[in-house]
């Protein structure tokens, strides 16, 4: 090659419209930002999902309440010795998603089980004092959680999840 | 669409699909090999603009929808949602409602183009008719659009367009009862024209479509108006059409873009942002400015039948132009006498759409009907009878003999034109303007507000004692029902810390329930909660404020405003003065007088104000000087609570303005650039055309 062409050296002309597209691809990034963001949720959204206060006093021993928080239903279980004793029994390891019960529950309120009651499968609310375990058990596909939330059997791949919560007093828990 | 293409891709992946489905033929024979008129001026790009438009809306609109909830109860409410909450929901409103005012601008220029370079004529009628469509799709799907927001002017908008058909003999009554889906504008009038908003764009995408296909078929006209004949007449569409649209909507978006960062209520009513009231009607209907000469005719004839189909019929007499215009030369550039009467026309309609704003009396009626008859004139009179007696100047052999031909000196038309258009668009607006200058009252000082201009912020101080004002004393009379305690902490704001709004909220006690006994019960306000109204519903608020309701005061610095006059209202464009509604509502707090003037006769139970229209207001004299305390040691005076309680209600109004110029300012960098690239990459590209 004897003479010099745009390939081989950039000309101003080269110049001039890579940044004139790299401009206009910058912009167009740019504009599809605010597009895709909008489908996040609102401001009233996020401000409607704050902590929520629960009274645990109505709840007797043996029973389940449903809350919402987040759009989502939350059980709070007030576990019998019988049901706690059973959850403990099992060998962690020995579950398809190993978590001890006492990881599960706040220390020295054994008794409260509280869980986003949304099965792990795909999304169906499982019923409460249900399936083999006296736990939960998901209508939709078979799946069957123990009295701590955890999976035992069917097509569900992990734990009820434990929501964020914290106890104000005895008798009164905070979710979120 | 122009037939086969030759174009063969290399990749045989895109040569197995191409041979199936020729689609990369036709966008290559269509958008890149096309060959266009050399000759082509700017007001060619309009075309690219409109495409670009139309985009623009499908996609705003789509998302708007997402969030927008069509219900008589609560559209209002989620537009301002929409604007208040959704993440950029302000800036995609903002590009819809300015979008809608761009699309008529942009369309009114392609038409005017049309009409001025003959672009009508044969063999490109149906082409031109195809666009007359597309106009009255936009026009049906602009007002619709208008309808949606809820609020007084779409109430009523929809209202006296809606009753346009009981024009119609014999039928009238029963076709505007089965439009409404009532007995009067409501809920269902309302949920079909969202559904019909939603659908018309795609229609005209479609129609569209049409129109691209049959401007392929005839291909382009051009300044000159003499056909392409030879390779030596045309550039292919890419790189040389494609760059120069690209640089025309470039420049394009520099003055949308000023309407959506800046001024995004210009050219809105202020009426919109008061809801829906069935009860009231606003004093002056006013139709969005782009209806405003056909609305012109349509009051212009004292008949109610005869009114309509005037209206109609200057839509549909543009349908026959191709017929009318019978004249061999198609550019006007060659018409001595064609050019003269355009420019008339033009003057014409100018003047109907300044007189649509009017209120419609005395003069304005009589130059109304002059207008009008002229308007026809020009297309039933005029056009034919110029195709038989004009003598038009020779045309030129070819484009490229034209291209030659003016190689000098050719820029100062178009200068000289936008000049005009921007001084016609300026007449439409003030227009407008001035019909709400003669709602009575004074004009309020203009005040130094530290939120207005470019690079306004709100004075955080201002905004917090101005809540102290609201809180100790408007409050309790007038809600402010669309905002949260949570936006007091929100950036751009008056600057509260999460904690102090919540601890704000506290202070509040707000009802809720049911609770799991079935009652209903209160409990301290939390950030996530709105400012309580005073007064439980509207009958209650008039039973105890001597029947006036007292509004809601949200919206109230956008919701009232004030005619500015001639030239001011032009000057504000470019200044970006947009406080009418702050000045308004500062002035209203301080022009209490103890006795109304001598001969005035002041209604028992209301109070004289300098500048509430009409003088006489039921609001007694809310402010008077040290009734709050302010920590910060801000004077305690009337002027200084009202500047505040103005702040903080003009922060109230538009909680997230700051965001807005801020983003305003990067846009207008950014497209800056991108402008001057493209303009020299345009000179660049066209270089080798020459």
């Amino acid at each position: 090659m004897t003479t010099a062409s745009s390939a081989d050296h950039p000309t101003r002309r080269d110049f001039l419209y890579v940044a004139t597209g790299a401009v206009a691809a910058v912009g167009a990034a740019a504009t599809v930002w605010p597009l895709v963001s909008q489908m996040n949720p609102d401001a009233s959204t996020i401000a409607a999902g704050a902590p929520i206060e629960v009274d645990l006093t109505p709840i007797a021993e043996g029973q389940d309440i449903k809350v919402f928080w987040r759009g989502k239903p939350i059980y709070i279980s007030h576990r019998t010795k019988k049901q706690i004793e059973e959850a403990r029994k099992v060998p962690v390891a020995s579950l398809p998603d190993p978590q001890s019960d006492e990881s599960r529950v706040k220390a020295g309120h054994d008794q409260w089980l509280v869980v986003i009651g949304i099965c792990t499968h795909l999304g169906c609310i499982p019923i409460a004092h249900e399936g083999a375990y006296d736990g939960f058990f998901c209508p939709c596909h078979g799946s069957v959680y123990d009295t701590s939330g955890r999976i035992r059997q069917g097509p569900a791949p992990s734990n009820l999840p434990v929501p964020p919560y914290t106890f104000v007093s005895d008798t009164k828990i905070q979710i979120g | 669409m122009s037939g086969p293409s030759d174009f063969q891709p290399t990749n045989p992946a895109l040569k197995w699909i191409e041979r199936r489905l020729p689609i990369m033929g036709l966008m290559h024979s269509s958008f890149v090999a096309y060959p266009t008129p050399r000759n082509l001026n700017y007001w060619w790009t309009f075309g690219a603009i409109l495409s670009l438009m139309l985009g623009v809306q499908i996609l705003t609109g789509v998302i708007l929808a997402m969030h927008y909830t069509p219900h008589a109860d609560m559209a209002f409410k989620s537009v301002e949602l929409i604007v208040r909450d959704v993440n950029y929901g302000w800036l995609l409103r903002n590009i819809h409602a300015s979008g809608a005012s761009m699309f008529f601008f942009a369309v009114y220029i392609h038409m005017f183009r049309g009409l001025y370079y003959g672009s009508y004529k044969e063999p490109r009628e149906v082409l031109w008719i195809l666009g007359v469509i597309i106009y009255l799709l936009m026009m049906a799907t602009g007002f619709m659009g208008y309808v949606l927001p809820w609020g007084q002017m779409s109430f009523w908008g929809a209202t006296v367009i809606t009753n346009l058909f009981s024009a119609v003999p014999y039928f009238g009554e029963s076709i505007v009862t089965l439009l409404w889906g009532g007995y009067a504008v409501g809920n269902p009038t309302l949920n079909r024209f969202f559904s019909l908003h939603y659908l018309l764009p795609f229609v005209i995408a479609g129609v569209v479509v049409l129109h691209v296909w049959a401007l392929h078929v005839a291909g382009q006209n051009n300044p000159a108006g003499v056909e392409a004949k030879t390779e030596k007449d045309t550039v292919p569409f890419t790189p040389y059409a494609t760059i120069k649209d690209m640089f025309g909507v470039s420049c394009f978006l520099l003055f949308y873009a000023w309407f959506i960062f800046y001024m995004p209520n210009y050219l809105g009513d202020p009426e919109n942002y008061i809801p829906a009231n069935p009860a009231v009607t606003p004093p002056h209907i006013v139709p969005e400015w782009y209806y405003l000469p056909f609305y012109a005719i349509l009051r212009s004839i004292p008949n109610k039948l005869a009114g309509v189909v005037a209206m109609f019929g200057a839509i549909v007499v543009l349908a026959f132009l191709p017929w009318l215009d019978n004249a061999k030369t198609r550019s006007s550039k060659y018409r001595p006498l064609a050019k003269q009467f355009f420019w008339v026309f033009v003057a014409v309609c100018i003047g109907l759409g300044y007189l649509g704003a009017q209120p419609p009396e005395g003069i304005y009626v009589i130059v109304g009907r002059i207008l009008t008859v002229l308007y026809f004139a020009y297309f039933l009179i005029l056009l034919p009878l110029l195709s038989r007696i004009e003598k038009p100047r020779p045309v030129p052999n070819s484009i490229a003999d034209d291209v030659l031909a003016k190689s000098g000196g050719k820029a100062a038309p178009m200068v000289s034109s936008v000049i005009a258009l921007m001084v016609a668009a300026g007449l439409l607006l003030g227009g407008v303007d001035s019909a709400r200058a003669a709602e009575g009252g004074n004009k309020p000082p203009a005040q130094k507000w530290s939120f207005s201009g470019p690079f306004g912020k709100f004075d955080r101080g201002a905004v917090q004692r101005g809540l102290k004002v609201y809180k100790e004393v408007c409050s309790s009379c007038h809600g402010l029902s669309f905002v949260a305690f949570r936006n007091l902490a929100e950036a751009g704001g008056p600057g509260y810390s999460v904690a102090q709004a919540a601890a704000f909220a506290s202070e509040y006690k707000v009802k809720d329930g049911p609770n799991d006994q079935g009652e209903m019960f209160e409990r301290p306000g939390r950030p996530a909660d709105y400012f309580p109204s005073p007064f439980p519903n509207e009958q209650a608020a008039r039973a105890a404020n001597g029947g006036a309701f007292p509004p809601d005061l949200s919206l109230i610095t956008k919701a009232r405003s004030y005619g500015r006059g001639f030239p001011l209202f032009l000057i504000d464009f470019f200044t970006q003065y947009q406080e009418q509604g702050p000045d308004y509502v500062a002035a209203v707090l301080q022009g209490y007088e103890e006795k109304p003037p001598a001969g005035f006769n002041l209604p028992e139970g209301s109070f004289y104000n300098r500048y509430f229209p009409g003088h006489s207001i039921k609001m007694p004299k809310p402010l008077s000087d040290g009734q709050v305390t302010f920590d910060d040691g801000s004077p305690a005076t009337v002027a200084q609570y009202a500047k505040d309680v103005t702040t903080f209600l003009m922060w109230a109004a538009e909680p997230h303005m700051e965001a807005r110029k801020q983003l305003g300012l990067q846009v207008f960098v950014f497209l800056i650039l991108l402008t001057v690239l493209l303009y020299f990459t345009k000179k660049k590209v066209w270089a080798n055309a020459h």
